[in-house]
């Protein structure tokens, strides 16, 4: 019964935003119903619709944690894009520089590594890297809300332009490799590249680049239910987002658990390096990002901002994704961008219905902070 | 050194800034009346992408910018109803609003020109270059004039700051935030449709690139009034047009200034103004809030 | 000139204004007194168009009128001064004034005009306020007065002032007085809430006194006195019995206040040189019209001084200086706290019972177990808020319901409960029965003289005078952040204590 009654709005929301955006597929003048097959039909073939769903959702689980974990002491992170290019960019440095030799894009052996790791210590160093730089790039807003009371929306709008562009510096000025006509680092070593799951899948072609990073997003949806729901520290976190006077009677220092919220959320928002440079590109690659930070917006949003619902709303984003090209390639007017128009439908679906039942919160924390 | 100086880098600093300019009045109007609008970049991208398709099929840029507006005030009162009727977060709505026109711009354009997402080129004599420059600048003088000089902008100041008080003056506080949104959507519409039919000659995807942002981070650098807004708008776009002059030109160290450092200056700022440490910038005081009575 | 007849006003659960009944006699100024919570402003808030009746009729000059909104009242040439006044800081007093009554079109604000209409009303009943200053550089005094030319310059016939004196030094309220007598002789009606019985006898023609949402007087002053009207105001008929033998009195001291002093931002003392001690074994009470610093006090002593708030002086907890120890800290020595306010304080309206079972004890055991104490232990959360809901009687008793579902009287039931189970060596406990069921009532107070029995010393702070001098073995009156004196519950008489709490004296 619970269940479905957290079930039922996000349900209603996904409908009603199929809906309009059938009436506006019909308005551009195509056929809505055969648009949807398209979208949501080529999710299910084996192995290239699976394995390409579960790819894109890779990057919305951490994204969509990464909201949730923030959005549960009452904080609106608009910032994790801004988090997980740096921690792409920091991510990628270590492999660079630790990773021994490469080949490069003219296909000559080069070495840009200081020392080469071997790759049990290399993987965990990278990921320990993309964790502790997106951490790092939010608590910077969680400090200057906790020190300045200064609104963590702002500043990390703010600050998902600096991240992006002293990536694009370092990238441009320091890590290309010249003549590179394209915007991105030189590659990684292959030590840190992460296995792809085709490789212990029958059935699965190592050209689909659904790897291991997926496994870690699942074990981060576990990871998340228990710092949140069985940690001292979560109790903390959630009494702070759910009443933040109320925690302060119950001795709980507020500002202190903002910047631990933001510092995790960052550090989430920091694992979709794991799967973006070690498991897919093998390197930083300038925009990169299929604005997955502000997708995970929409899927903790419609995931009631619970692991369970995150896993379950970033599946249906991936799955959206990937229909997207198909609606792109195979239908007459329609063109993937349908995507965002539902994924924005559903979001404004979802605030709407989230503010009639009083049950966001976050109005405590936004009174007393400047905008 | 001296050649970067140029007349012509202060007419690039006007004309980078004016879109910034009209987004930002447009931000002033919504946020000093308590609601706050991140929507700005898509508000902008709306009036950019009508105002194109527009001038495309009725060859007059007048009919564009018209209907670019109109395209701005619909889509600001998608957010003001969420906001004001509804009590969404308004930050969520914004963010919400930013992703549906960086869709319905490209479906629609995908739809009528079989593009991936940029509208025909529009032929040299049916675009706008200048006129909505003047008209910024001339609507900062206009919305200080209203805001400190007319019963409805002294009606919208007090909305933002105690809709309690206004209430029992007799003010219908949520009527001003109605307005103040919708005036909000056709302004930053102006400035989007000034990129699309004033300074390039085509609407192209996401073609704001941030600039709804910036103007956010100039209102609130400008402390939410309209002169100093300006002024942070003319900062802002100098920064702008001044990294595109320097480049590969000004070599202060034997090598250039990369643009990056030049293009975040803008956020830098703000992120120092809002902890409060260039004077205190002290946003409405009901912003953000929705207003009920009775409570 | 005013009248309400049979106003109703029910918020929620709670009836406010039950069938109130008030005449205003034009040319007069008409004092309305009560306790807080007794449905004074309610009542003036309707005759204001700011609330909604839910029954019951309201005429001006002997019609009934329709006042929806506060543009109706203006309309009618009722104005209202707000005890939390409705002014717009940043502005100027003449943007204040003009705002919702502006003249002439819609591109113009002629601010000077306004500003010279302004400075005649202004000289007229001597406010001296300058029209263009801003509000914020004001002091509180002129920002009332600001207030007042608000309703004036609307044209107003009779203003309702809710609390005026709350917030002006003695000076100042006999300059305010001034200004109302004055207003009276240019036959403006005035209404003045207030709960001072002294300047009710000071400044009224006519008194009507609120209790409980009902009116339960109606006099002209000249014929009354403080000490009637302060039994009027705080009297019961029936008085609430708490079987309780006297309280041994010879503890050693638990608590021990020094000199106590909070200072707000606005260097305003919410407390003023507070000095007392509590004994292990006795209930000390706190009466006093709420707002006069009991919040402040009970909050310094638990640890959360307000942002903003400073404060100075000692305060002892078993001969120890407590002063700089957080709330935590001062939990960890025994110190339990039942704040006045449940839902902005005391609960996590959204999380279940188990969870706010913990609220103060999430780090320690039993909330937590395992390495390094991180992990929270369910079964020790639950076996903790089974406990609670079994001692204090909690329904339904069920762990998992989330707080916000449960009644008044059974939340503060489960606030009570966790506090009592840290075994509390000093409890501060703040209106524990506000919005409670008579049930209940009578379980709270039983435990917390079981508490006392079992040797806990108890800082009790209620608004209800009846609770405190019943429970209260020594009963501290509080007045405007001071305590203005003790006496003897069982002794006093209500008259005594309700003049010490109003300054009737």
């Amino acid at each position: 019964m619970k269940l479905l009654r957290e079930l039922f709005f996000p349900l209603v929301a996904v409908l009603a935003a199929f809906v309009l955006g059938g009436i506006f597929v019909w308005i551009i003048g195509d056929n809505p119903f055969e648009t949807y097959r398209l979208l949501i039909g080529s999710a299910f073939s084996w192995p290239d619709g699976i394995g390409y769903t579960l790819f894109y959702a890779t990057p919305l689980i951490f994204t969509g944690l990464a909201v949730a974990v923030a959005f549960r002491c009452g904080l609106l992170n608009i910032g994790a894009e801004g988090q997980l290019y740096v921690a792409a960019f920091a991510t990628a440095w270590v492999g660079i520089k630790f990773g021994g030799t490469v080949v490069d894009v003219f296909g000559t052996p080069v070495n840009y590594s200081w020392v080469t790791l071997p790759a049990v210590l290399l993987v965990p160093l990278a990921i320990v890297t993309a964790i502790v730089a997106g951490a790092a790039w939010g608590a910077i807003p969680g400090v200057l809300k906790a020190r300045f009371g200064s609104h963590e929306v702002i500043n990390t709008i703010m600050l998902n332009f600096i991240a992006i562009a002293l990536v694009s510096y370092f990238t441009q000025y320091h890590f290309k490799q010249a003549g590179d006509p394209i915007l991105q680092t030189v590659p990684v070593g292959a030590g840190v590249h992460l296995p792809r799951l085709g490789s212990f899948i029958p059935g699965l072609p190592t050209r689909i680049p659904l790897n291991l990073a997926f496994l870690f997003a699942l074990v981060a949806c576990v990871l998340v239910y228990i710092f949140l729901w069985r940690t001292k520290w979560g109790y903390a976190i959630r009494a702070t987002g759910a009443n933040p006077t109320a925690a302060e009677y119950g001795g709980i220092s507020t500002g202190k658990q903002i910047v631990l919220a933001m510092a995790v959320s960052g550090a989430l928002a920091g694992m979709v390096a794991v799967n973006e440079v070690l498991g897919y590109r093998y390197r930083y690659y300038d925009g990169f990002s299929a604005n997955y930070g502000f997708t995970g917006i929409a899927v903790a949003l419609l995931g009631r901002n619970h692991p369970v619902g995150v896993l379950l709303s970033a599946l249906l984003f991936g799955m959206l994704i990937r229909g997207g090209i198909f609606v792109d390639a195979f239908s007459g007017k329609v063109s993937k961008d349908l995507v965002e128009v539902l994924q924005a439908i559903v979001i404004l679906f979802v605030a709407c219905e989230a503010l009639f039942r009083g049950s966001f919160g976050r109005f405590g924390l936004l009174k007393r902070s400047k905008v | 050194m001296t050649e970067i100086f140029t007349i012509a880098l202060i007419f690039s600093t006007i004309r980078t800034a004016t879109p910034l300019l009209l987004a930002a009045l447009g931000g002033l109007y919504s946020e000093r009346a308590g609601v706050i609008n991140i929507a700005l970049e898509g508000l902008m991208l709306a009036g950019a992408f009508t105002a194109a398709a527009v001038t495309h099929y009725a060859g007059s840029p007048w009919a564009g910018l018209l209907a670019g507006i109109g395209a701005g005030v619909l889509v600001a009162a998608i957010h003001a109803v969420a906001c004001i009727r509804f009590n969404a977060d308004q930050v969520v709505s914004g963010t919400a609003i930013n992703i549906l026109m960086t869709g319905v711009p490209a479906m629609l354009s995908g739809a009528l020109f079989l593009s991936s997402g940029s509208t025909p080129q529009i032929p040299r004599d049916d675009l706008i270059p200048w006129t909505p420059v003047v008209l910024a600048l001339l609507l900062v003088g206009v919305t200080w004039y209203v805001l400190y000089r007319t019963p409805f902008g002294l009606r919208l100041r007090a909305v933002g700051e105690n809709p309690e008080a206004a209430d029992a003056a007799g003010v219908n506080v949520n009527g001003v935030r109605y307005s103040a949104v919708l005036l909000s959507g056709a302004l930053a519409a102006i400035g989007g449709a000034y990129l699309s039919i004033g300074q390039s000659s085509l609407f192209t995807r996401n073609m704001t690139s941030g600039r709804g942002f910036i103007a956010l981070a100039a209102l609130i650098f400008g402390k939410w009034r309209p002169v100093q807004t300006m002024l942070a708008c003319l900062l802002f776009g100098f920064t702008e047009a001044i990294s595109i002059q320097m480049q590969g030109v000004f070599k202060p160290w034997g090598e250039e200034i990369p643009v990056q450092f030049i293009s975040i200056v803008p956020y830098v700022l703000t992120i120092v103004v809002l902890a409060g440490f260039i004077g205190l910038s002290r946003a409405p005081r009901a912003l953000g809030i929705p207003y009920q009575k009775e409570k | 000139m005013l009248e309400l007849r049979d106003i109703t006003k029910r918020f929620g659960n709670v009836l406010a204004n039950d069938g109130v009944s008030i005449k205003v006699r034009p040319g007069t100024i008409h004092a309305i007194v009560g306790e807080n919570g007794a449905g004074k402003s309610t009542a003036m808030r309707i005759a204001y168009g700011f609330y909604t009746a839910d029954g019951g009729d309201i005429l001006v000059d002997g019609e009934v009128r329709r006042i929806s909104t506060p543009h109706d009242a203006i309309a009618l040439g009722v104005g209202m001064v707000h005890q939390h006044f409705m002014l717009v800081e940043p502005m100027t007093v003449a943007e204040n004034i003009v705002l919702g009554a502006e003249t002439g079109g819609v591109a113009s604000l002629d601010l000077g005009k306004a500003a010279d209409e302004i400075r005649a009303l202004s000289d007229e009943f001597k406010l001296s306020v300058d029209p263009r200053a801003t509000v914020e550089s004001l002091s509180v005094g002129q920002q009332q007065r600001v207030e007042l030319l608000k309703a004036l310059y609307r044209r107003a016939r009779l203003l309702i002032l809710d609390e005026p004196t709350a917030v002006l030094t003695p000076p100042e309220v006999e300059e305010f007085f001034a200004i109302l007598r004055r207003m009276r002789e240019q036959g403006k009606t005035v209404v003045i809430i207030t709960h001072k019985l002294s300047e009710v006898l000071a400044i009224s023609d006519d008194v009507t006194v609120m209790r409980d949402g009902r009116v339960v007087g109606r006099v002209e002053t000249s014929r009354t006195n403080a000490a009637e009207l302060a039994r009027l105001m705080v009297g019961r008929d029936v008085l609430l019995r708490v079987e309780k033998t006297d309280a041994a009195g010879d503890g050693a001291a638990v608590l021990g206040v020094k000199d106590l002093t909070v200072t707000a931002r606005d260097g305003k003392r919410r407390l003023d040189g507070v000095s007392f001690e509590v004994r292990a074994g006795e209930i000390v009470g706190i009466a006093g019209v709420e707002g006069n610093g009991q919040t402040e006090l009970i909050e310094t002593l638990a640890g959360l001084t307000a942002t903003g708030h400073t404060a100075s002086g000692e305060v002892e907890f078993e001969g120890r200086a407590i002063t700089r120890l957080n709330s935590r800290a001062r939990r960890e020595l025994g110190v339990a706290h039942i704040p006045e306010d449940r839902h902005r304080r005391g609960l996590l309206l959204d999380f279940d019972l188990a969870e706010n079972s913990i609220l103060g004890d999430h780090y320690r055991k039993p909330a937590v177990s395992g390495f390094g104490n991180v992990f929270l232990n369910d079964r020790g959360i639950r076996a903790r808020a089974l406990q609670v809901i079994n001692d204090f009687d909690v329904r339904p008793p069920d762990p998992d319901l989330p707080a916000r579902s449960l009644s008044g009287g059974n939340q503060q039931k489960l606030i009570i409960g966790r506090e009592f189970e840290i075994n509390p060596k000093l409890l501060l406990v703040s209106q524990p029965t506000r919005g409670v069921d008579i049930g209940a009532i009578e379980f709270i107070h039983r435990k917390l003289v079981a508490l006392r029995d079992a040797g806990c010393a108890v800082l009790l702070v209620s608004a209800e005078l009846e609770e405190v001098t019943a429970l209260a073995d020594r009963l501290l009156i509080m007045r405007e952040g001071s305590v203005v004196g003790e006496v003897d519950p069982k002794r006093a008489t209500v008259e005594e204590i309700g003049l010490l709490m109003t300054g009737g004296k």
